[in-house]
C-alpha cells in the first residue's frame, strides 16, 4: 500500500467547493521498452479514483494509461461548508492503493 | 471501495462470459457502466470505445461542452485537458484521444452535486483530435478540438 502519494486541495468559494489533487504515480503506458533490456516494460497505471464528500461517493475516476504521470484532477461540487471532509482513493491495475482526506477550506 | 466490487472487476475480467452477456444486453448497462470497462479501453477506434462505455457508439455534437486544450502541445506526455459543460443532469465526462493506440484516457462518473466541469493531464503519441464526451440525461453528446503535438518538443 502507498502512502503520501496524494495532495488534495479543497476550497469553498461562493455555494461551489473547488479540489484539485495531484497524485504521485508513474502510469507506465505498457507500450516503452526498457532501455538496457529491450523488454516491455508493463503496464502500471492507476485505474480507479474515488472521490467523497463527507463519506458519500460524489465522483468516480476511471484511468487508462493515457491519463499523464503524476496525474493532476480537478473537479467543483455544491453543498459543502467549510470543515466538511473531502476524500480521495486510488487503486491501480496492480491493486495498489492510496488514500488522502482534507478539510475544505 | 469496497472489497465486493473489487472481487467483482477481478471477475468480470477473469470471465469473458459476463462481458458477452453485457453485450448481449441481458445484463442493465448500468452494472457494466459501474465497473472499469476493459472494452472501452482496449477499443482501438473512438466510436467502438464510446459504445463499450455507453452500449452505442453515437454522439450528438453539443454546443454546450467547452473543451479547453493547447492548439499545440509540445509535449504529448503532458497534455493538460478541461471539460465545462452547461448540460444538466451529467452522468458522465469521458476524454478520448483519436489517434492513441487506446483512445479512450479517462472517464469520470458523477454520483452527487458536481459542477459540469472536470480538468485532468493526459498523453497524446501524436497531432489529434481530441473528443469531449459529455452524456447528460441519458443523451450522448460530444465535442472535439485538434490538438497538434510537436514531434521534440522544441516548438514549430
Amino acid at each position: 500500500m502507498a502512502s503520501g502519494t496524494i495532495k488534495i486541495k479543497a476550497a469553498l468559494s461562493g455555494d461551489i467547493t473547488e479540489v484539485k489533487a495531484l497524485f504521485q504515480h508513474d502510469m507506465e503506458t505498457g507500450q516503452r521498452k526498457d532501455a538496457k533490456t529491450g523488454e516491455k516494460i508493463p503496464a502500471h497505471h492507476i485505474k480507479e479514483v474515488v472521490c467523497q464528500h463527507n463519506g458519500k461517493t460524489i465522483l468516480t475516476c476511471d484511468w487508462g494509461v493515457a491519463v499523464a504521470k503524476n496525474p493532476y484532477l480537478s473537479f467543483r461540487f455544491g453543498g459543502a461548508k467549510v470543515g466538511d471532509s473531502v476524500k480521495i482513493q486510488w487503486t491501480d491495475n496492480k491493486g495498489d492503493s492510496d488514500s488522502a482526506e482534507t478539510k475544505i477550506g | 471501495m469496497s472489497v465486493k466490487r473489487r472481487t467483482f472487476l477481478k471477475g468480470t475480467m477473469a470471465t469473458s462470459a459476463l462481458g458477452a452477456a453485457v453485450g448481449t444486453g441481458l445484463l442493465q448497462p448500468r452494472a457494466a457502466i459501474a465497473a472499469w470497462s476493459e472494452k472501452a479501453f482496449s477499443a482501438k477506434k473512438v466510436d467502438e470505445a464510446i459504445a463499450g462505455l455507453f452500449g452505442n457508439g453515437a454522439t450528438k455534437e453539443s454546443g454546450e461542452i467547452k473543451l479547453v486544450a493547447p492548439d499545440i502541445a509540445e509535449n504529448g506526455a503532458v497534455v493538460p485537458i478541461s471539460v465545462t459543460t452547461s448540460l444538466k443532469n451529467v452522468e458522465t465526462i469521458s476524454i478520448l484521444v483519436e489517434k492513441n493506440p487506446a483512445p479512450l484516457a479517462c472517464s469520470f462518473n458523477f454520483s452527487g452535486p458536481l459542477e459540469g466541469y472536470v480538468s485532468t493531464r493526459i498523453k497524446m503519441g501524436e497531432t489529434s483530435d481530441v473528443y469531449a464526451v459529455v452524456k447528460a440525461g441519458g443523451q450522448v453528446y460530444s465535442t472535439k478540438k485538434t490538438v497538434k503535438v510537436t514531434i521534440g518538443g522544441c516548438g514549430g
